[in-house]
């Protein structure tokens, strides 16, 4: 257990704030320098959440909207996996939040006015707390691809959004996830902002046959790591180690 | 030599214009999954220290209000904990959540937070920290989220450790709060622009 500061986040790695095909970022983007400075106190420590503010339908989109014994259109899915941090350790008691359209490519939200219909008994949105050994699992639907506007023809691969609290609020993260053989990867603006080829196939979930259930759902499996820790062994020990 | 098996951070995405359905689904009218909307109460009856309103905007560079975003706080108690594990320090009110979550108001853009004033925290050399809120802003367009600081109008700042760190002496002015009420604050984020406020690395 480690409470150092964390690693410097790789800007090389992540998206910069300014990415030309993605219209919106060029008056939403900082235009100065950030200021880099080591985590304090402020960033090392972050809010916790406890297993019991959870529902039991929380990590199941399948179920937590349906009404009346109906189900939601489309394919049946599972998407499960670790978190870790980048010493590779697991992280445990991670809030994730989750959030995507429907098989058609439709959210819930007044938003979104694309031609695909609304699905009674799909919301959209599940969350979980990673395990000790930092497993999460949840159930849910394929959701489909949608078009927006940017391009006049830009369409978003499918995927899942996620928001992730690690131990420091310095490890807060929103992502997304995307599916193994989606055509729409590889011609999306969104992800081509991700300077580096193997930081986008960080987000794609490999099909996982061995967690499948058969006759029943489709596995995903997806991985997620946030920003490690510093060991602090010969440092001053200010908070201890 | 054996490599060292280090992991890269995943990649950020933005959270998009939907990030209502995850964070906050009552919010935006999923109702009945979540009981409450994460974030939404920082405080209860018992909780210690001065109440206040801290709000504001998030404007981009054509100056106009994001009707997108969500604002999230982090901060410690009236005495200066946090309430998290990694706090050695003392036990901090168990009172005080010391996190908010606000989506901003579809209409005006205004995020509203209803906490307490922070007590001072020590910086990594000791030195005090002058009271401040730690900010985090999502949106759409933003393609990895924004960490910055609130500091108070009405509180001696020229010691703090990390204000110093700035350069352009002006541009501390960016992370102080105005003081528009009896107990409140607030707190306007410039995306860019002359007045573009400072965002950190850390
Ligand atoms: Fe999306």
């Amino acid at each position: 257990m480690s409470d150092g500061s964390f690693f410097q986040r790789d800007r090389d790695w992540q998206p910069a704030a300014l990415t030309p095909q993605y219209k919106t970022s060029l008056k939403r983007s900082p235009t100065h320098a950030l200021l880099s400075m080591d985590s304090s106190i402020s960033e090392r420590t972050g809010p916790t959440f406890n297993q019991n503010m959870l529902g039991e339908l929380d990590n199941d989109l399948v179920l937590n909207y349906a009404k009346d014994g109906e189900l939601p259109v489309g394919e049946r899915i599972i998407v499960q996996g670790r978190v870790l941090d980048e010493n590779a350790r697991p992280v445990p008691g991670v809030l994730l939040e989750f959030w995507q359209a429907n098989a058609g490519g439709r959210y819930r939200h007044k938003k979104d006015g694309y031609l695909a219909p609304l699905d009674p008994n799909f919301g959209g949105c599940g969350r979980t707390i990673s395990a000790a050994d930092g497993s999460y699992a949840f159930r849910s639907i394929k959701p489909g691809p949608y078009p927006w506007p940017n391009g006049v023809n830009d369409w978003r691969p499918s995927h899942i959004h996620f928001s992730l609290f690690g131990s420091g609020f310095a490890q807060r993260l929103i992502t997304q996830m995307y599916f193994e053989g989606d055509p729409l990867i590889w011609k999306c603006p969104i992800v081509s902002m991700i300077p580096n080829k193997g930081g986008i196939e960080q987000l794609i979930a490999r099909i996982d046959m061995n967690a499948t259930m058969p006759m029943d759902a489709i596995a995903y499996r997806f991985d997620i790591v946030l920003r490690g820790r510093r060991s602090t062994m010969f440092e001053n020990r200010l908070e201890g180690n | 030599m054996k490599p060292l098996d280090y992991l890269k951070e995943s990649p950020s995405q933005t959270a998009g214009p939907y990030v209502h359905i995850g964070c906050t689904p009552n919010f935006c009218g999923i109702e009945g999954v979540f009981a409450e909307d994460l974030g939404s109460t920082m405080l209860n009856g018992q909780t210690k220290g001065e109440r206040i309103t801290v709000r504001g905007r998030v404007f981009d560079g054509t100056g106009t209000a994001l009707k997108d975003a969500m604002v999230e706080i982090w901060q410690a108690d009236a005495e200066g904990l946090y309430p998290s594990p990694q706090e050695k320090r003392g036990q901090a009110d168990e009172n005080f959540t010391g996190f908010g979550r606000c989506p901003v108001e579809q209409e005006t853009g205004e995020f509203v937070f209803e906490t307490i004033k922070p007590g001072t925290v020590p910086f990594n050399d000791g030195r005090p920290q002058a009271s401040h809120i730690t900010f985090w802003i999502v949106a759409r367009g933003i393609n990895i989220g924004l960490h910055t600081r609130l500091y108070f109008p009405d509180e001696d700042n020229s010691a703090d450790p990390v204000l110093g760190r700035i350069e352009l002496k002006k541009r501390v002015e960016t992370l102080i709060a105005e003081k528009t009420g009896d107990a409140e604050y607030t707190f306007n984020v410039r995306l860019q622009g002359h007045n573009e406020t400072v965002f950190f690395d850390i």
